[in-house]
């Protein structure tokens, strides 16, 4: 029985590399096929075409695009994330810091996020049809046709120019402050919890149904027994999915967030080094951002195998 | 139904399997009157399609001309012009930009998302009837596009290749055709065990017919439900990558746009970015509320 | 234990129940009365939608959020159940009141070991101590015969097999010893062999423990194998009840009456006694005329008498004081009104051979790609789908290929319309070898002249094309027509055929019941004047009464273009009714072959034997020898070495059976047994069914 897991495991990484190995070369291709774009981006715009392709061969840009690419790789693993000319450092230095600070603003999100998406969908689909369902989906397709830029405006309308109780720009230029992550994470909150919600709340409901939960009822246990040992246990495995994949999307919403409140996190970075044409800082920061969300997919395929007797036990 | 039995005599299948089709759609929609919220939904869809549509009509004024800047909603400039919901930074009016911002968001919304699901839904078809390396490979390739994060997708293209409409439109096929195509996929995997497909295939049928005909209308209540909540998710998308400034270039009125421009305004003037967050959430909202009345009346089915 | 059978269980006194849906008010069940003493085993019969099942989710107080007790009463025990708080009908149900569902796979929680499934009955209602708890499930199991009880009891659901689910759950409704247990349909989702186990296994319990028994089903002769009395329900009222015996001999309702004559009986054959359908169709609730609710579709109908107001049961007297009947001209009715009579048809007269198969077989590849193959090499895994398979079928006769689920009928059926293509041997179809062509590669004309029907009639015609596309699309395809006005005309002819109304040509799949359905899809499959049809289950899904009309249809269609039919089936009393030679298969390789007559009676193949014991059959004079089988089926994927049946067979001779492959013996020119037996042996069996003489048969030949 621990064999197949551990083969299955294996093969979920093996196909995590093909992905990463696949993705690499298709940010290779945007970015660094077209050599002059490179050599624009590094020297600037008004550089003239002495210069770009003195620079370009200086750096070993007419070699074959393939040398270039495993070299490009390579340099990766050792760590080497190339330097970012908007910054004028390292892009290490720069990419993981912001990272940190993104990791601190989704995790207090999902945090919020699961205990509050689980327990409204839950106790929506124990009763579908009821008034207390009915006010949960409709909090839920409200909240998810509010995207996150039009959130974040009329939080700020209120909390910010309203009530004054809040601060509208979340820079943290004096240090780390809980305040100032109250609306990004409000934000994040209020656009992403309905999807979980409404999630939770279709495989609740469709459980409900199930001939083995009414086994539960007439075998004549008491109704919080049927619903936290019949009920959640198959409810629940969707949601993990679900919630895990949301990692994805969650993404969406902390570049318009950071941008929106000035958060110096790894979107608005991103956002930054596109609009700049940072090359390098780019790559690297599109590459780490398809490494977390790969990697969420493969827990989400391990956990969704443990927790299903079905496919653990095959 | 004794129409139907004079109607016998005559030669009239093609004509009336059209009409056929035609009732029944003009029957599942007069079916969506029991569900309050699908209703709810088509009304705010409707209202902004005739709002595009008419958008000349109803403007006061031209959403590119310039008035007296900084307007609150409601005033008066010297000449005697009303601003129901004021100007923005360089005086122009904003109800007229909000109305004329319509048209952008329902052309490019819809022509995207069209566009995504044709090759989805052909991407799907192939994958999920044809089976075999088509599978594999395109399933390969869906997987490896789906590995990204979308906005990551969004800004690195855009970055690259410059936000042009063809750009944006392309960006959105290529982000959402994969999601569209597992989606049909799946579907064509349940469809192509049903006896009626192994009928087919036993008079001869080619792959062709089987897969437009015999497949792909049976597959359509689920994908117009999904199709509804995707027009939804893609004016958001269009309205982020506009906020972001990665959107359509001005001066054409363009609601993400517009919050993009006058957020440094917003602390003296929210009325400028309250309005366009108003209409997009209450169009995203028409879009949601309809999926979700298509999915409760196909479900009572 | 001394058991008092004089004690009232259950009483059930003019239960009215009704759904209550966005439309309004459904009435389910009316005037529903029902005396249930303990020990005692009583059957609620009928056709789907009759509301039987809704009878005993009242009994058990779930009737979910739409339905509700409009009027009477339910006594468990000589207490009124609606004067019960939630807590005391909670502590009924699983309790005193135990039941036992249709699909055992469904009923059992995928998440739950078995284990946890079990001990928390007993862990709730009598708060035991965990290993007590397991002690006693494991005994509970031990008295349902699930061998190497331990090993179940810490599986999942879906690792064993349906008959030991169910076993399972029967165990599970038993532990605490219930005074009643409601049965619905519980064998159904089963094979007959498994059924044959469980309907022994629930006589032996109620019996051993003294527990009441509600028994719903569908199924005429398992009720006689099963009860005391039935209750036969049409349309949300019982219609006549009584004792078992009184009711198979002396049926006085006309819709009794219509039930047996849709029963396929074992002295009859398709040509001396056609099937006699109920016309007309249940109808909707809110649809029920005034008066009788069969009266629309009865022969012996009176205007006046029989739709002036609401009729009551009335008690008919003779030995059994309790059967009663709810018809007002039941004492002028004989069965001869209702089954409004049967004209013999001629025989079809079958020609040269048309199809040959020739020692077909079919693998499919499996390819293993777990570490464990992977180090011992045996990647490639296969499913002997089918073995040997041969047999020849004659212009315009039935063969029929019988055998439970998972025995390789359906891959036949599959290799033969060309979906699938065989491993090895010929498959000819008037001398063409049709074997290795898969469908893409043939001829219009070989395509037209081999097709199929199908099984389930929500899955056969396409729901988005009209009935009159869905046949035209055949003809024209076929090259039979291409003019549109004559392919519609053809269309029409083939409607008038299947008895539908013309208007029908118009009409959307979902705007058909279950048996229209199955009728288009006949009419499609004959639409090309195909010479070879097969049939695969094609009224399995189907209710008794709509299942005649069907069957009736398609002897018809067969008999019009003198078609060779394959049908396939698993219910032999059908089979027997209609087919001329029958193919026993099981686990991929035939048994037995023959006519059937031949198949019926001694020599049988110990399997055939088993098989015809299994098969409820509802005619009282028919005297049946029990035999139940042991164990489950084995998996395709590693079948056994020697003979398939080895495993379970009850007439085994020693190792030779699970070494060697068994001989083909020739009994007759062509009756095939497959069996180490030598035939002198298997001639000498007594036959399993012995029928009456005609004469004494009471119901069918008045």
């Amino acid at each position: 029985m621990q064999i197949p897991v551990l083969v299955f495991v294996l093969k979920r990484i093996g196909y995590m590399v093909f992905t990463m190995v696949a993705v690499s070369l298709l940010v290779f291709l945007l970015l660094e096929v077209n050599v002059e774009g490179v050599a624009v981006g590094v020297l600037g715009p008004y550089s003239t075409e002495e210069q770009r392709n003195l620079w370009l061969e200086a750096n070993g840009y007419f070699r074959p695009a393939y040398v270039r690419y495993f070299e490009w790789v390579s340099r990766f693993f050792t760590g080497d994330l190339g330097h970012s000319v908007r910054f004028n450092v390292p892009v290490a230095d720069i990419m993981w810091p912001r990272l940190w600070n993104t990791a601190i603003l989704g995790f207090w999100a999902m945090a919020i996020i699961i205990p509050m998406s689980l327990v409204l969908g839950v106790l929506a689909g124990m009763k579908e049809g009821s008034p207390q369902d009915r006010a949960v989906s409709l909090l839920c397709i409200l909240t998810v046709s509010v995207p996150e830029f039009a959130t974040a405006t009329f939080f700020s309308a209120v909390f910010v120019f309203g009530l004054k109780w809040l601060p509208g720009i979340s820079a943290m230029t004096d240090g780390f402050d809980w305040v100032q992550l109250i609306l990004p994470v409000a934000v994040l909150v209020t656009y992403d919890f309905g999807y979980v919600a409404r999630m939770t709340r279709a495989s609740m409901a469709e459980v409900m149904t199930t001939a083995y939960i009414r086994t539960a009822f007439l075998k004549g246990l008491p109704y919080r027994i049927v619903i936290s040992k019949h009920a959640l246990r198959n409810a629940l495995i969707a949601p993990f999915t679900v919630i895990l994949l949301q990692f994805n999307w969650l993404l969406n919403g902390v570049i318009v967030v950071e941008f929106a409140f000035a958060y110096k996190g790894f979107g608005a970075l991103l956002l930054e080094a596109s609009l700049n044409e940072d090359i390098y800082l780019i790559e690297a920061c599109s590459m780490v951002a398809v490494f977390v969300a790969v990697s969420t997919q493969v827990l989400a395929d391990i956990g969704y195998m443990y927790l299903n007797p079905r496919i653990r036990f095959k | 139904m004794k129409k139907n039995n004079e109607n016998l005599s005559g030669k009239i299948v093609p004509a009336s399997s059209v009409g056929l089709a035609f009732k029944r759609a003009v029957k599942s929609f007069a079916l969506l009157k029991e569900s309050r919220i699908g209703m709810a939904g088509l009304f705010l869809v409707v209202l902004w399609i005739l709002i595009a549509i008419f958008a000349p009509l109803i403007a006061p004024y031209d959403p590119l001309a310039n008035f007296q800047p900084f307007l609150k909603p409601g005033m008066v400039d010297s000449k005697g012009n009303l601003f129901l919901l004021g100007t923005d930074q360089i005086g122009r009016d904003m109800l007229s930009r909000l109305i004329f911002g319509a048209r952008r968001v329902l052309i490019f919304a819809p022509l995207a998302t069209f566009s995504a699901y044709l090759v989805g839904i052909v991407m799907g078809l192939l994958a999920g009837y044809r089976g075999g390396w088509w599978d594999i490979v395109l399933t390969r390739v869906g997987d490896v596009i789906l590995s990204f994060p979308p906005i990551v997708l969004y800004i690195v293209i855009i970055g690259v290749v410059g936000a042009t409409a063809i750009n944006i439109v392309a960006a959105i096929i290529l982000a959402s055709g994969p999601g569209i195509m597992r989606i049909v996929r799946g579907l064509v995997l349940d469809i192509r065990t049903r006896e009626y497909i192994a009928a087919a295939e036993t008079r001869g049928e080619s792959d062709l017919f089987i897969m437009l005909v015999e497949i792909l209308p049976n597959a359509r209540g689920p994908l117009i439900v999904d199709a509804c909540l995707r027009l939804g998710f893609v004016t958001i998308t269009i309205g982020i990558l506009a906020f972001l400034g990665l959107g359509l270039p001005p001066p054409e009125p363009d609601w993400g746009g517009m919050v993009n421009e006058a957020r440094v305004f917003a602390l003296a003037f929210p009325h400028m970015t309250l309005f366009p967050c108003i209409a997009i959430s209450s169009l995203v909202l028409g879009f949601n509320l309809l999926a979700d009345g298509l999915r409760e009346i196909s479900l009572r089915d | 234990m001394t058991i008092d059978y004089n004690e009232t269980v259950l009483e059930i006194e003019g239960l009215c129940l009704s759904y209550f849906i966005r439309a309004g008010e459904v009435p389910a069940v009316v005037d529903f009365d029902l005396k249930l003493h303990r020990g005692e085993a009583v059957g609620l019969v009928g056709e789907s939608g009759c509301g039987k099942s809704t009878v005993a989710n009242a009994i058990m107080q779930y009737m979910g959020n739409t339905g509700a007790i409009v009027k009477g009463k339910v006594k468990f025990m000589g207490n009124d159940m609606s004067e019960m708080s939630g807590e005391q009908i909670r502590q009924i149900r699983g309790k005193e009141i135990a039941m036992v569902y249709q699909e055992p796979m469904a009923a059992l929680n995928p998440s739950l070991s078995i284990a946890t499934q079990m001990t928390e009955v007993l862990v709730f209602h009598e708060g035991a101590a965990i290993h007590d708890a397991y002690e006693r499930s494991l005994n509970m199991l031990r008295d349902v015969h699930i061998p190497d009880p331990e090993r179940l009891m810490e599986s999942y659901p879906h690792q064993i097999s349906g008959g030991q689910q169910q076993r399972v759950v029967i165990a599970m409704a038993l532990l605490l010893n219930p005074s009643l247990l409601l049965l619905d349909e519980p064998t159904t989702a089963l094979d007959v062999t498994v059924e044959a186990g469980i309907v022994e296994l629930i006589a032996e319990l109620s019996s051993k423990f003294g527990t009441s028994l509600l028994y719903i089903s569908h199924n005429l002769g398992l009720m006689l194998e099963v009860c005391d009395r039935i209750a036969v329900m049409y349309s949300g009222e019982v219609v006549e009840e009584g004792s078992v015996e009184s009711i198979f001999s002396n049926p006085k309702h006309p819709y009794t009456h219509g039930l047996f004559g849709c029963i396929p009986m074992l002295h009859t054959d398709k040509n001396a006694h056609p099937l006699v359908a109920i016309p007309g169709q249940l109808p909707l609730p809110h649809e029920r005329p005034q008066g009788c609710y069969f009266g629309p579709r009865c022969h012996s109908f009176k205007g006046a008498v029989c739709d002036a107001e609401e009729i009551s049961m009335s008690k008919i007297g003779g030995e059994d004081r309790n059967h009663r009947v709810r018809c007002p001209r039941w004492e002028e009715i004989k069965k001869d009104d209702s089954i409004n009579r049967v004209v013999a048809k001629k025989p079809i007269d079958t020609g040269s051979t048309v199809l040959e198969v020739e020692n077909m077989q079919k693998y499919y590849v499996m390819h293993d790609n777990s570490l464990g193959a992977l180090m011992t090499g045996k990647r490639v895994k296969y499913v002997k789908a089918n073995e040997q398979i041969n047999f020849r079928a004659a212009q315009g006769e039935t063969v029929a290929i019988v055998g439970e689920s998972g025995c390789g009928k359906s891959t036949f059926a599959k290799v033969l319309v060309g979906l699938e293509t065989v491993t090895k041997g010929e498959v000819r179809l008037e001398g063409v070898d049709i074997g290795s062509m898969p469908v893409k590669s043939r001829s219009p004309e070989l395509l037209s002249s081999l097709q199929m029907i199908f099984q389930n009639p929500n899955d056969t015609l396409n729901p988005s094309l009209s009935v009159g596309m869905q046949i035209g699309r055949v003809i024209k395809r076929f090259g039979l027509e291409s003019d549109p006005a004559k392919i519609k005309d053809r269309v029409l002819q083939l409607l008038d055929s299947i008895k539908m109304p013309r208007d029908s040509y118009f009409r959307m799949p979902r705007q058909l019941s279950g048996g229209q359905k199955q009728r288009v899809g006949i009419a499609r499959a004959f639409a090309g004047q195909p010479k070879t049809v097969i049939a695969d289950e094609p009224i399995s899904a189907l209710d008794v009464s709509v299942a005649a009309a069907v069957t009736e249809v398609l002897m018809d269609m067969q008999r019009n273009y003198a078609t060779t039919l394959l049908f396939i089936s698993h219910d032999l009393s059908t089979v027997r009714y209609l087919s001329d030679r029958i193919v026993v298969m099981y686990l991929g390789q035939i048994m037995e072959r023959g006519t059937t007559s031949e198949v019926f009676s001694p020599p049988y193949h110990p399997y055939t034997e088993a098989l015809l014991s299994a098969v409820p059959i509802a005619d009282l004079s028919v005297e049946k020898r029990r035999i139940v089988l042991e164990g489950t089926l084995p998996s395709p994927l590693d079948p056994p070495r020697g003979c398939p049946f080895s495993t379970r067979c009850f007439r085994k001779v020693g190792n030779i059976c699970d070494e060697e492959l068994p001989p083909v013996q020739f009994a007759a020119d062509r009756h095939a047994i497959a069996c180490h037996i030598p035939l002198e042996e298997l001639e000498a069996v007594e036959p399993v069914i012995k029928l009456p003489d005609r004469d004494e048969n009471v119901h069918r030949d008045v």
